[in-house]
């Protein structure tokens, strides 16, 4: 029987949902025990939000100071020994997991697949290459560990109503001390997050200045949406690199996600592909952000989206 | 002085739209214009920087591929490495071999530091950093968007979900390159011509006793599922009734 060891995702306080959309994917592997195990100063918190998730069997906690900020390094040799226990071990294709994953794969000395987006077996997955241009099918070896990192975009988040049994454990481990955190700079916002909002309002280089993508955050908040960007108006300076919408950025699959002066490189697209509804609008019709639109409207931005605005409003 | 080594990696080109074989056994590369995967690129370029501002005295630029990914190596000798070291195999390799075959050549190089990129654009798996830190028993610094050596440690900024992260790591380090680390320079014709004499070595990954055989098998390539065709509406009204239609706003 599978026994998958997830690993939560968290700010310290708050759970990631890309830890929710893991618990989906280890629910599909038929029979799974799923585990969810919490490393922090202080995983009271996180580890009650985990314990809510319906699918969850079990949830671990591992308390200690140096788990207040998620060093590679430091988690990966304790993840190391917990896993002897678990036939998998799962984390969500973030910065987070693609950062730690590959370290504990590397250390189990065996091979990972990233990016899992359907699961046909315990050890057969289906996962994304070039962009997302060519779908594969992916075997692993079941007489060794299963160690994977998930695709956020490809499994809904798995609803709260679960309440299953926390308990501490304690691992003995040597922590490396040669990698040490020093800040994170976030920007605080009241906006819905980019990775599970239901809406996306996303800006491009024809936005033309960091004072004219205003009207992205403008639209955004009337419509309830997060904000995203293209690597355009990031590398531009338009917008703050966590923004980024794409193959090297987020990956995303809102309801309703609304291009605006995004002509849709391919390295954008493969970022939005899930979306439910795809809204674009661009002034050149050859854009191909219009070859993956629900909805076209070619114009100028600068007269569209302020009359959307206010379309809303009324 | 410090010595930096740089993973290269020969990938179809970024323009290129890849097309899946209709037996689902792979996709085409038979005549398709290779290079260097960006990301590497990028990881050359910082350590050129680095060797130009004096922090290095000698930057490797290492490969792991078949024969023509020597075309890939000397591309980077051309933009300023100094030498270029091919592990050579004929089969397509998975992150954690190059990680291991990288790891072998590390401990005859010894190097400073390593500079991968973030995640190759033909697998997208992100993973080859990470694990030669992991095997390495060194700190990594993965998604790096600035680096700066003080002494026998490096301070990275890393760009990551919630915004940027600054760690400090002690050196020797593995660091993967993201984005806006930098912007690669351009290859000059003469540069292209002095890379022909700068020293490329030959050695075969089951010399270095790794097995190419990384435990995973592909059993299937296809396309993927496209979206269905959408339409152009004329105006803001249409756009919004569209919308209102499908209850996606109110």
């Amino acid at each position: 029987m599978s026994k998958i060891l997830i690993i939560a995702e968290h700010d310290g306080s708050k759970l990631s949902s890309a830890t929710a959309r893991c618990v989906t994917c280890a629910r599909q592997v038929p029979g799974a025990a799923v585990t969810v195990a919490v490393f922090a100063a202080n995983p009271a918190p996180v580890a009650a939000a985990a314990a809510a998730l319906t699918g969850v069997d079990t949830v671990v906690t591992i308390t200690d100071p140096k788990y207040a900020h998620a060093l590679a390094a430091v988690l990966a040799p304790v993840i190391v020994k917990l896993a002897a226990d678990y036939t998998h071990v799962l984390g969500a294709s973030t910065t987070f997991g693609k950062d730690l994953i590959p370290r504990v794969a590397a250390l189990l000395g065996v091979p990972q697949i990233s990016d899992l987006m359907s699961v046909e077996g315990p050890y057969r997955f289906k996962r994304p290459i070039y962009a997302g241009n060519a779908i594969i099918t992916v075997e692993a070896a079941p007489d060794r560990k299963l160690v994977a990192t998930v695709r956020s975009a490809s499994f809904e988040a798995t609803a709260a109503g679960g309440s299953a049994p926390v308990t501490a454990l304690s691992i003995e481990v040597a922590t490396p001390t040669h990698t040490r955190f020093v800040s994170l700079s976030a920007a605080a916002s009241d906006r819905p997050e980019l990775q599970s909002a239901q809406r996306v309002v996303s800006g491009g280089r024809a936005l033309g200045s960091k004072e004219n993508f205003q009207l992205i955050f403008s639209l955004a908040d009337k419509l309830g949406a997060a904000v995203g960007a293209s690597r355009a108006a990031v590398d531009a300076g338009y917008a703050p690199n966590e923004l980024q919408v794409g193959q090297t950025g987020k990956i995303i699959a809102p309801e309703l996600y609304v291009a605006v002066g995004i002509s849709g490189a391919i390295q954008h697209l493969t970022g939005i592909k899930d979306a439910r509804t795809i809204v674009a609008i661009n002034k050149d019709s050859e854009a191909p952000i219009f070859e993956v639109a629900d909805f076209g409207l070619i114009g100028d931005l600068f007269q569209i989206v302020p009359a959307l605005e206010k379309g809303l409003s009324k | 002085m410090r010595k930096i080594l740089v993973g290269v990696k020969r990938v179809v080109d970024y323009n290129v739209r890849v097309r899946v074989k209709p037996d689902g056994s792979g996709v085409a590369t038979d005549g398709v214009k290779m290079s260097v995967n960006p990301f590497d690129e990028i990881a050359l370029e910082e350590a050129l920087r680095l060797r130009e501002r004096g922090e290095a005295s000698e930057v490797v630029a290492v490969s792991i591929g078949p024969d023509d990914a020597q075309q890939q190596l000397r591309t980077a000798l051309a933009m300023g490495a100094d030498r270029a070291i091919l592990i050579k195999t004929d089969r397509p390799v998975e992150p954690l071999t190059t990680a291991q075959a990288l790891l072998a050549v590390l401990r005859k190089e010894n190097p400073d530091l390593v500079i991968v990129g973030k995640q190759a654009i033909d697998d997208d798996a992100a993973q080859t950093g990470p694990m030669l830190a992991a095997l390495w028993d060194r700190p990594q610094a993965t998604f790096c968007s600035k680096l700066e050596i003080k002494g026998g440690t490096a301070v990275i900024v890393r760009e990551v979900d919630a915004g940027l992260e600054t760690i400090e790591v002690d050196l020797p380090a593995v660091i993967s390159a993201d984005l806006r680390l930098n912007e690669p320079r351009y290859v000059k014709l003469p540069d292209i011509m002095k890379a022909k004499k700068k020293p490329l070595e030959v050695i075969d990954l089951a010399a270095l006793g790794v097995s190419a055989d990384g435990g995973l098998k592909t059993v299937l390539t296809e396309a993927p599922k496209p979206r269905s065709k959408g339409i152009i509406v004329k105006d803001v009204g249409e756009l919004l009734d569209a919308l209102r239609k499908k209850g996606l706003v109110s």
